[in-house]
């Protein structure tokens, strides 16, 4: 590499000489730089999903006929309670799982960021342990800890004299399951990413803040909060994104149902019901038509959130 | 590295020790009740009260996991997987965020605006197209169809390209350029070795997440010896006759590279993602 460097460097030197090959080369680069991105971005990211709305007004078989039927995929799905019922546990587990978590976070990264704060490496560092761990080995812990018969957490709660919890069978504690592990994986992500914002913020501010006796809470709802706006948008956005199109939690947790995350489909998400219908049942159409709709409801609780998230004022 | 500015004076409170060290238990103990599991005998998973302590059964489950799946040829394969993503994502990312950073040419900015709306595009529901695609050119049961699409991102480019711009001052690429330096000698010889750092972080952070990617590979990945680890471990649940520790103790292998990447490369990954995009 320093050889060709220097022999090229000793041919251009003379200035005015540069071939005309070289200079096409310096006019493209820029392009040919960008251009992976663009390419990978297209073939597997933009072409996908302009076809699933194509390929959702078929009937279409992987192995067999392709065959138009208009909008006839759209007018089953939205007739099909199967896919309200999907729809709702997606919203659910969303809620319920993004909520706690971007609180916890904002409270950490609160509790973090103090100057004096001991073992803070190792508090950072612990934090982001379960964002290194995968899904499924998440899942199968979690889906163990909180067993009805043999789990951990019903084992503690039975000293406190609850009766044990069926989380797996009944609709609201798969669904707090799945967001228990959800919230776990990203919270100290998010964590992380609140405090680098915390850290941004003048020490003067605060002094001027406490001088005018302002105390911790004052301070932490007047301060912190509105310089952690464009931070709080980003993860409520991503976390939208992110938290409508879980799959790999409720495809695990149920290991006697997995395509339907138990026997009355109790916590089957919207992804988890487009790969039961597309690669379960082989109808690529049909499961193309969920994931249109699936489409159409990130991008507008997306656009929802980013409007809301937005409006979070300085306060003065 | 900047100084860090924080909350100032006042000591710290003893309940602010108890709530961290409740979060670094809560973040802890799954992983340590799956090495437990993991370890003890085989009805450990359904006796109450709970074993509490790691037992001396470890190397039976484990021999069992590499008897029961193809377990060492799906742990190569995510290192294949992974490792080419970690390399040529840092590397692709890095280009692209040079381009937009320090090259001048037409539509840059719409370009880049174009980058960064993609980061909106929810792909994950495109998986029957995406499937199509890849059937179509031959990928399936292949580890180039996990991946090729992984090797650049939005984020990536995004990211690096908030550190070029930020560590690389305009005079030190003008120096080189009159000293008859070429666009690639001064993304390579000077550009590149100063983002290093910034594309190490980048480049874990891929690799994290190609390693522990479970939808994609779980559709295109058909036969056991093209397993990733990951799906490798849904093959063990799946398996009736053997209880629970069996699959706990594959989660548990599948998770001990990473943790001991973490052990050596956690403080630089923190230090990465607080460095992040959204300082200020």
């Amino acid at each position: 590499m320093t050889t060709t460097l220097s022999t090229r460097r000793a041919q251009a030197a003379p200035a005015g000489t540069t071939s005309v090959r070289q200079r096409i080369t310096e006019r493209v680069a820029p392009y040919a730089y960008i251009a992976p991105f663009f390419l990978i971005f297209g073939v597997f990211g933009l072409v996908p999903l302009l076809f699933t709305f194509y390929v959702a007004l078929f009937d279409w078989n992987p192995i067999g006929e392709h065959v138009f039927i208009g909008v006839d995929n759209f007018t089953r799905l939205f007739a099909d309670a199967r896919f309200w019922n999907a729809a709702w546990n997606t919203i659910s587990i969303w809620l319920l799982s993004t909520v706690p978590q971007l609180v916890l976070a904002l409270g950490l990264a609160h509790l973090l960021n103090h100057a004096r704060l001991r073992l803070a490496v190792f508090f950072r560092m612990s934090m982001l342990v379960p964002y290194i761990t995968s899904v499924a080995a998440t899942t199968i812990v979690f889906a163990q800890m909180f067993d009805r018969d043999y789990g951990v957490l019903n084992w503690l709660l039975g000293f406190a004299g609850v009766e044990p919890i069926d989380f797996k069978q009944s609709v609201l504690g798969s669904h707090v399951l799945i967001a228990v592990m959800v919230t776990w994986r990203w919270f100290g992500y998010t964590t992380l990413l609140y405090l680098a914002a915390l850290q941004a913020i003048p020490r003067a501010i605060y002094e001027a803040a406490a001088v005018d006796g302002a105390g911790g809470w004052k301070q932490f709802r007047h301060i912190s909060i509105p310089s952690l706006r464009p931070v709080i948008v980003f993860t409520i956005v991503t976390s939208t994104i992110g938290g409508l199109q879980i799959f790999t939690e409720p495809l695990l947790v149920s290991r006697s149902a997995p395509l339907t995350c138990g026997p009355v489909r109790q916590c089957q998400t919207l992804t988890l019901f487009l790969y039961e219908q597309g690669f379960g049942q082989f109808q690529f159409g049909y499961g193309a038509a969920i994931g249109v709709a699936l489409f159409v409801l990130v991008v507008a609780l997306a656009t929802v959130n980013y409007v809301l998230s937005t409006r979070i004022r300085p306060e003065r | 590295m900047t100084k860090t500015i924080r909350r100032s004076g006042e000591r710290v409170r003893w309940w602010t020790y108890v709530l961290l060290g409740l979060a670094v238990f809560a973040c802890l103990f799954p992983l340590y009740w799956m090495f437990v599991v993991a370890t003890t005998d085989t009805a450990t998973a359904t006796r109450l009260p709970p074993e509490i302590a790691p037992g001396g059964n470890f190397f039976h489950l484990a021999g069992l996991v590499f008897t029961t799946v193809p377990f060492v040829r799906s742990i190569v394969n995510s290192l294949i997987v992974a490792g080419t993503i970690a390399v040529g994502h840092a590397l692709l990312c890095s280009l692209a965020g040079f381009a937009f950073a320090k090259l001048r040419f037409p539509g840059r900015n719409v370009l880049f605006l174009i980058v960064v709306l993609t980061m909106t595009v929810p792909t994950q529901l495109a998986v029957i197209p995406q499937y199509m695609i890849i059937s179509s050119l031959g990928w399936v049961d292949t580890l180039q169809a996990l991946i090729v699409p992984g090797l650049a991102s939005a984020f990536g480019i995004f990211w690096m390209r908030q550190h070029l711009s930020t560590t690389i001052s305009d005079e030190i690429l003008q120096a080189a350029r009159i000293d008859g330096a070429t666009t690639w000698q001064i993304f390579w010889r000077i550009a590149f070795p100063l983002v290093r750092p910034a594309a190490f972080v980048l480049g874990l952070l891929g690799f994290v997440t190609a390693w522990n990617d479970f939808l994609w590979p779980f559709i295109v990945l058909k036969s056991p010896e093209m397993y990733t680890a990951q799906i490798a471990i849904k093959a063990l649940q799946n398996n009736y006759n053997i209880d629970l520790g069996l699959a706990m103790s594959g989660s548990f292998l599948a998770t001990i590279p990473l943790l001991v990447l973490f052990v050596f490369v956690g403080r630089r990954m923190v230090a990465g993602i607080m460095d992040g995009a959204f300082k200020g």
